[in-house]
């Protein structure tokens, strides 16, 4: 996957844009736990938490073609895996031409998509309205384990770096006629993972001296607050208005 | 009065033996900028680890007035900013103003002053305009000139940068000296790039095998063919000294 395309898109001056990461943490994070909650035979609960998300993104003016870029990069893993259950699952079943599909695990099936869709579309929504270090602000704030947040803050730093290294060392072996044809000669891209592993082993010791020698003691200051405003307050209820009653009457 | 850096008898050896100072003496007064030049494996980085604390040897090292491995690392952390060669190593925030940010408020600095520092460093490099920059979106030119603002933002009295012009491209170069040049600090450049050192120290010290074996004005040290030759260093062709000299 390609890295540029992840980070903010969209009109970063829209109202979702602003609003406080931890809002949008917790409402889309909610948006989520509504869907997973809900039994296939409340499928309108679904539709609703397709249609308060397809209107978050219309507000932010993220497109579809964005949407759906990012969605494929998430999507294919967890419905591949569904996929399978039709034809897993026993008891009554379809037949469709030469397969037999059981009942029972046709609606497993979209159950799951439906479920994996709404989640990965909050996922996406998240990321394309809030710069990732916001993220890890706000999770921080919401109390998320710190070392989780700092390892994910490095990774976020330097997945980028090593990225640049790898392809460098790629470029390195073509140049020089590499092909592979067969697995004998991946002995050399072994190499070249252990002499990444290596360098940003020591790249790891080297940034922890520079942190030292600007008084790092453990804990990772941060300079700008969070401020939670009226807008964020507003969006969560809005959220929990349009959402948790529909949940609660489809039970 | 006492010196920014006062070096007596210092001494490092690694654990697998090698030694990476043998005895260096070295005195740097208030104000002075100072080009420590020197071969591959001299022990420049390891003189420079020790000038903050995060290497110890023995014998005697008084920094900034702080006798390094007594008292307070904290406050010796303050008064001397290192600058690393990779500026990826330096800079691990995700933006640009937080990595500014970083040292001060490790510092204890209030916020608002924290603000001010982090405008104030930034504009001392000529980078106000990336402050809510990635660092990886950065050139190496720029990721170098903020690194140097990270450690201008906790107001270090001393300033020790190693190998500030590597790999930079000579326009990147010469900004960077420009920058440097603007910076009224007492200054320790770790180098191997002779013309920069001329252009901006009017003393040198060459480090060699862990001992200074010399000591003097720039352009002299940079005169002394035999000299540099002994110790694996070279001007390049067609280089004019004379014309190098810091104004």
């Amino acid at each position: 996957m390609s890295l540029d395309r992840a980070g903010v898109a969209g009109d970063p001056a829209s109202p979702i844009h602003r609003l406080d990461p931890r809002a949008k943490i917790v409402g889309l994070a909610g948006v989520t736990l509504v869907a997973v909650s809900t039994p296939l035979r409340a499928w309108p609960a679904f539709v609703a938490c397709a249609l308060v998300l397809a209107a978050i993104a219309a507000i932010a003016r993220i497109g579809i073609a964005t949407i759906w870029t990012r969605l494929r990069a998430i999507l294919p893993l967890v419905v591949f895996v569904a996929a399978f259950v039709p034809f897993a699952r026993g008891g009554p079943a379809v037949e469709i031409g030469p397969l037999s599909l059981s009942e029972a695990g046709l609606a497993t099936f979209a159950l799951v998509t439906a479920k994996a869709t709404i989640g990965a579309l909050g996922a996406v929504l998240l990321g394309a309205t809030t710069p990732f270090p916001e993220v890890l602000h706000g999770l921080e704030r919401l109390r998320a384990p710190r070392l989780l947040t700092v390892i994910a803050g490095f990774m976020y730093r330097y997945v980028f770096v090593i990225a640049d290294e790898a392809r460098r060392m790629r470029s390195a072996l073509a140049a020089r006629a590499y092909r592979p044809r067969h697995l004998g000669q991946a002995a050399a891209l072994g190499r070249l993972v252990t002499g990444l592993f290596l360098r940003s082993y020591e790249r790891g010791e080297r940034v922890y001296l520079a942190m030292v020698a600007r008084g790092y003691a453990g804990a990772m200051p941060r300079l700008r607050a969070l401020a939670f405003r009226p807008a964020d307050t507003a969006f969560l209820a809005a959220l929990a208005l349009t959402l948790v009653p529909l949940r609660v009457l489809a039970a | 009065m006492s010196c920014a850096i006062d070096a007596r008898g210092l001494r490092h050896r690694y654990p697998n033996g090698v030694a990476g100072l043998d005895g260096v003496d070295l005195q740097v007064a208030h104000g002075e900028r100072v080009a420590v030049l020197g071969p591959n494996g001299a022990g420049k980085t390891t003189l420079m680890l020790h000038l903050n604390g995060l290497l110890t040897g023995e014998g005697e090292l008084e920094v900034a007035g702080i006798r390094v491995g007594e008292g307070d690392v904290r406050e010796l952390r303050a008064a001397v900013g290192l600058v690393f060669q990779d500026p990826d190593d330096q800079l691990f925030m995700p933006t640009v103003g937080d990595d500014v940010a970083f040292g001060p408020l490790n510092l204890g600095v209030p916020r608002e002053a924290v603000h001010e520092r982090v405008a104030a460093a930034l504009a001392a490099v000529r980078m106000e305009h990336v402050r809510q920059r990635a660092p990886h979106q950065l050139s190496l030119g720029q990721r170098r000139r903020v690194s140097i603002a990270t450690v201008l933002a906790m107001r270090p009295r001393l300033l020790v940068l190693d190998e500030p012009s590597a790999n930079l491209d000579p326009r990147a170069r010469r900004e960077l000296l420009e920058v440097l040049d603007a910076i009224d600090r007492t200054m320790l450049v770790v180098t191997h790039d002779l013309p920069f050192a001329a252009q901006l120290c009017e003393r040198a010290v060459v480090l060699s095998a862990g001992r200074i074996v010399a000591d003097g004005p720039c352009a002299e040290i940079l005169h002394d063919e035999r000299l540099l030759a002994e110790h694996d260093l070279e001007l390049p062709a067609g280089f004019d000294l004379a014309a190098a000299a810091p104004a």
